[in-house]
């Protein structure tokens, strides 16, 4: 029986030395393999008498024990450095970009549009749209501008034909609503408009968004109250907000809104109570109900919001420009 | 409206500075678009009489002159001006004073002369630009005077943008009677005494329309000497009134205007032939107007008439032939009140606007007539002399607009503006604004002023109350209303959705005008009709569109010009095609449309760079389908469209019926589009994705699914989809999915044909397949393809 302490220590040092796992398994089935050395010791037990059996078979397998003691821990290193190994060799230059997948953006008159929706939509105002190509009676006579107003040859309105125009205001979809519903009403009705002017401040298609509310106890407080609200929303700062006397035909008592820029008061929208000649129009019993709308310039917004300069880049479509608004 | 402070404060005169005064009637809803100071900023200019005017000796176009300014020494002064002689009184500016544009006059030499200070013309001193020459000051100008102090000229010319209601503001008197309202102010009157008429000539007048000419006064007046000079201060007033002096008669007519907004007209009386009538134009009757223009006339237009015909445009334009000239002696001085309705309009009719129409078609007082002929008489004959025959009248005074009586509820007045009122405060806000007014047990019965048309109905008075009130001291308040949901629909899927799905896939959204040239869209839509504007703003902006493609193209181009060769946008919004059986004529119909150029990813470090192709964008059209929940619905059809390559194009069809197009642009059509590389669109109604199917739910099979994979060889004119589809049908429900997985053409497949390889799962709900089953299935759906398609199973 060979020095069971040299073999272990021999078996240590093969150990110690195995670069990998496979030399480590060389070395395993050279101790502890089924024709291994440690193997061999066992059958030298035949030799020894039944007394000394137990001992020296206790020894044997307790020197067992340590190689594939040995063995496991070193089995556990180099798997441990193998998978180093392998990290290493799969580093990347995390400062590489990722795969592009550049997004897009909503057109800043969209992205106006729909923050409105959002700040009446919390009110329970419903979107509503209506059509563009407008009839004389939509966009003029039930809105209180008879064919003889002067009111009608202000706005440089695009005609087909005498009945037939380009929109020029979203006021039509009021009337498109209050055709069909009855109040209360509240409803608001972003969309294109058109105008035949053309310059460094007009462009001839415009958008618009326009409000009603329809109740039976709706005043100009509430009107007052609402766009003031809003302007302070929109802004997302505590504006200077002022009423100002104006004249529509389609509302009365009318008012335009300013708000205290840089350079001075600037005008943002159009607002009145409703005429009693437009609920008529529409069969509402302007004595039991009274209503307010509103109409402001959706690009005016935009341009003081992100600081445009110049109205006609909204419709040049650069990209350069377009993509500032992600 | 454009007016001079210093005027109006002749009127009525409140403790406040100019910036406040246009602060105030800005807020009262007479808006302040401008105010300008009346002369340019300069100091030490006194009033001077040349004394002596003498040749320059060196120079021809020079004088040499000694000017009195009321000091010890005359000053002598070079000067340029051709006007300049002696006796006449001019502006000095002296040593030491500041012209615009800080310019300082010193002590020089003008070609040896001394020059001790400078004689003035208008533009020099920034007040006008007209004239040649110095200023010609009038002769009993006092020497000496501070000449901003003799013309006043520390005032500034306000200009208001009226609204079409308030033409009650359209003159000194009314825009007095608004500040003095604001102000509690009483209102002064110039004053004067009415000439009596020296002589009892008069001139014949009748009115035929009396519905559009209810009040016509006419007056002799004899021996005007037209040659007279409109004194200075009139001249001013004018000129900071934006009107420029013409001859004294018009000058005067022009000044009542702007001082009671009437207008007048000045007719030259021996041009007159038998007697003036006022009736409705004949169709075709023509006119010579003052300006030369020669007008033919339409039935719908008042006329001013004599024996011959037209001799001006009643409330619009006078005419040539009776004009007042220079050489005129004797005027019939007409005034008259035409109604609104029989002017408005006219005036655009003929592409005329007058100070006159403008007053008319939006309201004269009714009952100024006489008073502005007294005050025209007055000054006609304080300036140009003459005898003045009686006043004649001609019309209907029943045809003049009634006094509105208008009732006011004081609930109701609480009711709309929202807040409580006193009673006595609202009566004074009415009784200031010129109203008669009697308190009632339930508010108030006011009696409009003839001045204020726009004086009708119980929100009249309620707009007034508040406006004088103050919109500013009404409070902001939260509306309250019934908490009532709008109750939004699952089936709705919100347009913002789908721009969000768009922008993620990294589309920009764009907005193009809803008008375009003609002639491209003519290109993609040949032969189609399209809405064109009569009057658009220019022929490339006169069509309006019948797809949403003619505008993205012309945005790819600008793009690609602009070193932006990756293109990927998007828009939404109505295309207009007309259509008889649509709401007037025409089919507004709600798309969504994208089109794309150039690289499929930006250039980057790590992925490929190819140029675009169809499945690019056809995958971005399919998620947008896939939202809707009911892609099996949809299907692509292969439809020849004029504005797509014919073998990259299909129709978009949702449940048999077409709803849009998708496909390469025709290259054919890339150089008129001023396109490179090739661009890829859809176009699709929105109505078909804005929709989706809400989910029934289905249990999972507990039991394994099996994948069988096929390589068939068919035709390559086969559609892929036809096939997927008829796998789909034969393997009923137990193909639980199929998938084309590869699609080969080339070596090892014969020319003509492809290799399409698919794989199917198989699954059934309620057992696992057994092998026999599973193959049989696979036997029917190859032997199906076998016979519909030709196709060969691939080894």
């Amino acid at each position: 029986m060979q020095d069971l302490d040299a073999l272990i220590s021999q078996a240590k040092a093969q150990i110690e030395d195995a670069s990998d796992i496979a030399q480590l398994d060389t070395v395993r089935v050279e101790f502890l393999g089924k024709k291994g050395l440690m193997t061999k010791q066992l059958q030298t037990l035949g030799k020894l008498s039944p007394e000394e059996r137990p001992k020296a078979g206790q020894l044997i397998n307790q020197a067992k024990q340590a190689i594939q003691q040995e063995l496991n821990e070193k089995r556990e290193q180099l798997q441990h450095a193998e998978l180093n190994k392998k990290l290493a060799s799969e580093t990347v230059d995390i400062s590489l970009p990722g795969r592009v997948n550049e997004q897009g953006g909503l057109h800043p008159v969209s992205r106006t549009i729909e923050r409105i929706e959002h700040f009446f939509g919390d009110l329970g105002f419903e979107v509503k749209s209506g059509p563009e190509i407008e009839d004389g009676f939509h966009n003029f006579d039930a809105l209180n501008i008879p064919a003889h107003h002067p009111a009608r040859a202000d706005h440089d309105t695009f005609y087909f034909n005498p009945e037939l125009v380009l929109r020029t205001q979203t006021s039509g979809v009021q009337i498109r609503t209050m055709e069909t519903e009855k109040p209360p009403i509240r409803i608001i009705s972003p969309g294109r408009v058109y105008r035949n002017d053309y310059d460094q401040t007009h462009t001839p298609m415009f958008h618009q968004v326009e409000g009603l509310m329809v109740d039976k106890n709706v005043n100009f407080t509430e009107l007052k109250g609402v766009l003031y609200d809003f302007l302070q929303h929109f802004f997302e700062e505590d504006m200077q907000v002022r009423f100002r006397p104006s004249y529509f035909p389609f509302t009365e008592t009318s008012a335009e809104v300013d708000v205290l820029g840089k350079n001075g008061w600037l005008e943002v929208l159009g607002c009145g109570m409703v005429h009693p000649n437009v609920l008529r129009a529409v069969n509402i019993d302007p004595e039991e109900y009274t209503g307010f709308a509103f109409g402001m310039g959706v690009e005016r917004l935009t341009m003081l919001r992100y600081g445009v300069t110049d109205l006609r880049s909204f419709f040049e479509n650069d990209l350069r420009f377009l993509k500032q608004f992600k | 409206m454009k007016f001079s402070e210093s005027w109006l404060r002749e009127w009525v005169n409140p403790a406040i500075s100019s910036e406040e005064l246009a602060e105030q009637i800005t807020m009262a809803g007479l808006e302040v678009d401008d105010v300008a100071a009346v002369a340019g900023d300069f100091n030490g200019v006194v009033i001077g009489e040349v004394v002596e005017c003498g040749q320059h000796p060196d120079a021809d176009k020079l004088r040499v002159t000694k000017v009195n300014v009321g000091e010890e020494e005359l000053l002598d002064i070079v000067c340029g001006a051709p006007n300049c002689r002696a006796g006449l009184k001019v502006a000095v500016a002296k040593v030491g004073a500041v012209l615009p544009g800080d310019f300082k006059i010193k002590k020089a030499k003008l070609r040896g002369q001394p020059s001790h200070g400078m004689l003035c013309a208008f533009s020099e001193l920034g007040i006008s630009d007209e004239g040649d020459g110095i200023m010609e000051l009038p002769a009993d100008a006092p020497i000496g005077t501070d000449l901003r102090d003799y013309l006043q000229l520390n005032d500034v010319a306000i200009e208001v943008d009226l609204t079409p209601n308030r033409a009650d503001c359209l003159s000194i008197a009314g825009l007095a009677r608004e500040v003095g309202v604001l102000n509690k102010l009483d209102v002064t009157e110039p004053s004067w005494d009415d000439v009596e008429p020296s002589i009892d000539d008069t001139f014949p007048v009748t009115v035929t329309a009396t519905e559009q000419c209810p009040t016509y006064l006419g007056r002799v007046i004899r021996g005007v000497n037209v040659k007279a000079t409109t004194p200075l201060w009139m001249v001013e007033k004018l000129r900071r009134s934006g009107i420029r002096s013409i001859d004294p008669v018009v000058d005067i007519t022009n000044y009542v205007l702007i001082e009671f907004g009437q207008p007048m007209h000045a007719f030259d009386l021996d041009k007159l032939q038998g007697g003036i009538n006022v009736r409705l134009a004949g169709e075709g009757e023509k006119l010579v107007l003052l300006d030369g223009n020669e007008v033919e006339l339409q039935s719908n237009t008042l006329a001013i008439t004599d024996n011959r015909g037209p001799i001006a445009m009643a409330g619009i334009f006078g005419g040539e032939v009776t004009g007042v000239t220079e050489s005129s002696e004797n005027i019939f001085l007409e005034c008259a009140f035409f109604a609104k309705l029989a002017i408005t309009g006219r005036a655009r009719q003929y592409g005329l606007h007058t100070d006159s129409s403008h007053r008319y078609e939006r309201g004269v007082d009714y009952q100024l007539q006489y008073k502005a002929m007294e005050r025209a008489t007055q000054l006609i004959v304080e300036i140009c002399g003459g005898q003045v025959g009686p006043v004649v009248e001609a019309g209907d005074s029943d045809k003049l607009p009634k006094a509105a009586e208008i009732k006011l509820r004081h609930a109701r007045l609480e009711k709309v503006v929202g807040q409580s009122f006193e009673r006595a405060q609202v009566t004074e806000f009415l009784q200031r604004l010129g109203m008669e007014v009697q308190e009632s047990e339930l508010g108030w019965k006011a009696l409009a002023p003839s001045y204020r048309f726009d004086m009708e109905i119980e929100e009249d008075l309620i707009e007034e109350v508040a406006r004088i009130y103050g919109y500013n001291n009404i409070p902001n308040i939260s509306p309250q209303a019934a908490l009532k949901m709008n109750g939004t629909k699952e089936a709705g899927i919100p347009l913002s959705r789908l721009r969000q799905l768009l922008c993620g896939r990294g589309y920009q959204e764009a907005v193009t005008y809803s008008f375009v040239d003609p002639k491209r869209q003519e290109l993609l839509h040949p032969g189609q009709e399209a809405m064109v504007l009569p009057h658009p703003i220019s022929v490339e902006m006169s069509a309006m569109r019948l797809s949403l493609l003619t505008g993205l193209l012309d945005t790819i181009s600008y793009n690609q010009k602009r070193q932006q060769p990756r293109v990927r946008i998007f828009e939404t919004g109505l295309r207009f095609v007309p259509d008889s059986e649509a709401e007037n004529g025409v089919s507004q119909v709600p798309m969504i449309a994208g089109a794309i150029s150039g690289t499929v990813n930006q250039e980057s470090w790590n992925q490929e760079n190819r140029e675009v192709d169809f499945f690019d964008i056809k995958g971005d059209l399919e998620a947008l389908i896939e939202l809707s929940a009911q892609a099996n619905k949809f299907s692509f059809a292969r439809s020849e469209h004029p504005a797509l390559h014919p073998g990259q194009s299909a129709a978009i069809m949702f449940d048999g019926k077409q709803v849009g197009v998708i496909g390469a642009l025709h290259p054919q059509h890339s150089k008129a589009f001023g396109v490179s590389g090739k661009v890829f669109v859809f176009e699709l109604e929105q109505s078909v994705v804005t929709q989706r199917a809400l989910p029934e739910a289905k249990p999972v099979s507990k039991f394994p699914a099996n994948r069988r994979d096929l390589a068939v060889l068919v035709s390559d004119k086969v559609a892929a989809a036809d096939l997927i589809n008829c796998i789909e049908k034969v393997g009923g429900n137990q193909i639980v999915g199929v998938n084309l997985f590869d699609v080969y053409k080339g070596k090892g497949v014969a020319e003509g044909m492809q290799s399409l390889a698919i794989s199917m799962t198989l699954q059934e709900q309620d057992r696992t397949l057994e092998e026999k089953e599973i193959v049989a299935t696979v036997d029917k759906v190859v032997a199906a393809l076998v016979t519909e398609f030709d196709a060969s199973l691939r080894d």
